[in-house]
């Protein structure tokens, strides 16, 4: 009898439960399911056969399905090249001094201090900001003749004359990617002083009693224990920072020249200013192509690695 | 011993003022630069704090443009868009994290892959369905938009928030002859207020924040919100920087105060979503 009043949490629960609650459980999910299909998945589905189709906001008499031919149209694009290898640039270097960065902060703010809680509230307020206006502030600081990046690099004596950060196309990629840094820093701080906080103590008191250093202890307890939130966190930050055109958008809406598009800039561009929207699908087709490609080849890739540790 | 102590705090003091300033800055720069004077915004040398302190941006960009009907659209959408995430993410969640049926770890991957493909492939259709439901240029179009973005990650977040309440807390007043829905209401909710706020005020942020749906769906001056109003400041050649830095620092600051009251709980809320969901 006990039994039937226990929590209904574990899992392998005996079937009739099921039915009991069944209703329940349809009725409270059902607001959600139904939003989500109908203007998410619905709209995706519609997105992905528009790949297929000649569909464009000039030419909606025309409407028809053409093959592959916007796979075509959009290979043969250079500015797609450009995006795409930009897209590389963009994650990787973004991503990784993000990761260190926010990792060595995290590190730093594990053990409590007098006054962390208000040093966190004021690093962690990027975080609070949109991309667009991120990509604002960026702009206004690197701004040519005002600037106040290239003051203070003058002032500190690391340049002679000002650099035209957003003119140059590859300061101008090298400027996003800066923003971008100082914008995603945050997150990985969270994160992982989150995961260091769940770490227990014993295993540290543990280690000082074998005699193991700073370095030491944080190869062999720190990074192990907290390394399945570091890998799930690092491939959500990926597809992420992939999928995120707003700081671009406001900081050099893809200039000079094209130079600073990544593939969700390009694509916002051929649905906002080219009203492609075939074209456009078909970048949405082929990111998420990569991004499946990628999460299997990150995942297999990963478990292969710890697998190898051990 | 103890001067390696030492050593290892100075480098820890120094780092950490380091990122502090790296990571204050900008926002230190838009904030002075709103208080400077037309004239001063482009004089050299750069003034690192403005000779003559003035309010005149933020006296023009509420006189010049509508920034009045854009605070309030902005605030009415993000609370309605988040009151409604939250109840149908309550529901979602409470759900998710009590019991165990066929089908639960298709509904959580259904609504992990709608955070993680480009939602811009659907922009296009989804532009069409609101002509069809004659939403275009209206609020409710973002309202319904910014729920739907809302709901899925909202809902893992709330799971997360339920599962760390013991189940015996409900049970205890079914046995007492509540309904499961009223056990809910009457004994969760109240203690998982901090959850409930954590969660609202993440979708508020991020419906506050939104741009691109807003650009798509909205064209007319009584329907702008924040964002899209400032992107309309831009234009292909000039950006008026005062009026810029003004909006910017008046857009900021809701989002700035709400973070800091429940920025615990969001990464508590977060950290269950995103890694264990």
């Amino acid at each position: 009898l006990k039994t039937q009043t226990e929590p209904v949490t574990e899992r392998g629960l005996p079937l009739f439960r099921m039915s009991k609650h069944g209703l329940f459980i349809f009725l409270c999910l059902l607001p959600a399911l139904i939003l989500v299909s109908i203007f998410t998945y619905y709209p995706l589905f519609k997105g992905v056969i528009m790949a297929f189709q000649n569909y464009s906001a000039y030419d909606l008499m025309n409407i028809r399905f053409i093959g592959l031919e916007n796979f075509k149209t959009i290979m043969a694009d250079i500015g797609f090249k450009e995006s795409l290898i930009n897209s590389f640039y963009w994650v990787f270097f973004s991503l990784i001094p993000q990761f260190l960065i926010g990792f060595i902060v995290a590190l730093m703010l594990r053990r409590k201090f007098k006054g962390r809680g208000v040093y966190q509230a004021f690093i962690f307020f990027p975080w609070a900001m949109s991309g667009f206006l991120i990509g604002l502030i960026w702009r206004w600081m690197l701004n040519g003749q005002s600037g106040v990046i290239n003051d203070l690099l003058m002032k500190m004596g690391i340049i002679d004359t000002a650099i035209p950060f957003l003119a140059d196309p590859t300061w101008a990629l090298v400027s996003v990617i800066v923003a971008n840094i100082w914008y995603g820093i945050t997150f990985f701080a969270i994160m992982i002083l989150a995961a260091l906080q769940s770490i227990p103590e014993e295993l540290y008191e543990a280690a000082k009693i074998d005699g193991a250093g700073y370095v030491p202890q944080l190869f062999k307890i720190t990074i192990p224990y907290i390394l399945p939130t570091l890998i799930v966190t690092t491939l959500l930050r990926v597809i992420w920072i992939l999928n995120f055109p707003d700081l671009i958008y406001s900081l050099t809406n893809g200039g000079p020249a094209g130079s600073t598009h990544i593939l969700s800039t390009f694509m916002l561009e051929k649905i906002i200013y080219g009203q492609n929207y075939g074209q456009a699908a078909a970048v949405g087709v082929i990111m998420i192509f990569i991004l499946i490609f990628f999460s299997i080849f990150y995942l297999l890739a990963t478990k292969f690695n710890k697998a190898g540790d051990f | 011993m103890m001067r390696r102590v030492n050593a290892k705090m100075i480098v820890k003091v120094i780092f950490l003022s380091l990122f502090l300033v790296f990571t204050v800055f900008p926002l230190y720069w838009i904030f002075v630069t709103s208080l400077k004077p037309t004239k001063e915004m482009f004089t050299f040398p750069i003034q690192y704090w403005p000779e003559n302190v003035t309010f005149e941006n933020y006296i023009n960009i509420i006189k010049i443009s509508n920034f009045d009907v854009y605070i309030f659209n902005s605030l009415l959408l993000s609370f309605v868009a988040g009151a409604i995430s939250l109840i149908i993410a309550t529901l979602g969640g409470y759900v998710l994290a009590r019991f165990e049926f066929k089908g639960k770890t298709q509904v959580i991957f259904a609504f992990f892959i709608t955070q993680m493909i480009p939602l811009f492939i659907g922009l296009a259709p989804l532009y069409l369905l609101m002509s069809k439901l004659e939403l275009i240029n209206r609020l409710p179009s973002l309202m319904l938009m910014y729920t739907v973005m809302m709901v899925p990650f909202c809902t893992v977040m709330m799971k997360g928030f339920f599962e760390r309440i013991p189940s015996s807390l409900e049970e205890a007043a079914m046995m007492d002859g509540c309904s499961r829905i009223s056990a809910l209401f009457k004994v969760i909710i109240p203690v998982m207020l901090p959850g409930l706020a954590a969660t609202f005020i993440f979708a508020f942020v991020q419906c506050w924040n939104e741009l691109f749906l807003a650009i798509m769906f909205i064209d007319k001056e009584e329907a702008k919100t924040i964002p899209v109003a400032m992107n309309s400041f831009i234009t292909k050649f000039d950006i008026d920087w005062g009026a810029m830095s003004a909006a910017t620092v008046l857009s900021v600051i809701p989002t700035l105060i709400l973070f800091a009251f429940a920025q615990k709980y969001i990464v508590e809320g977060m950290t269950q979503g995103s890694i264990k969901g």
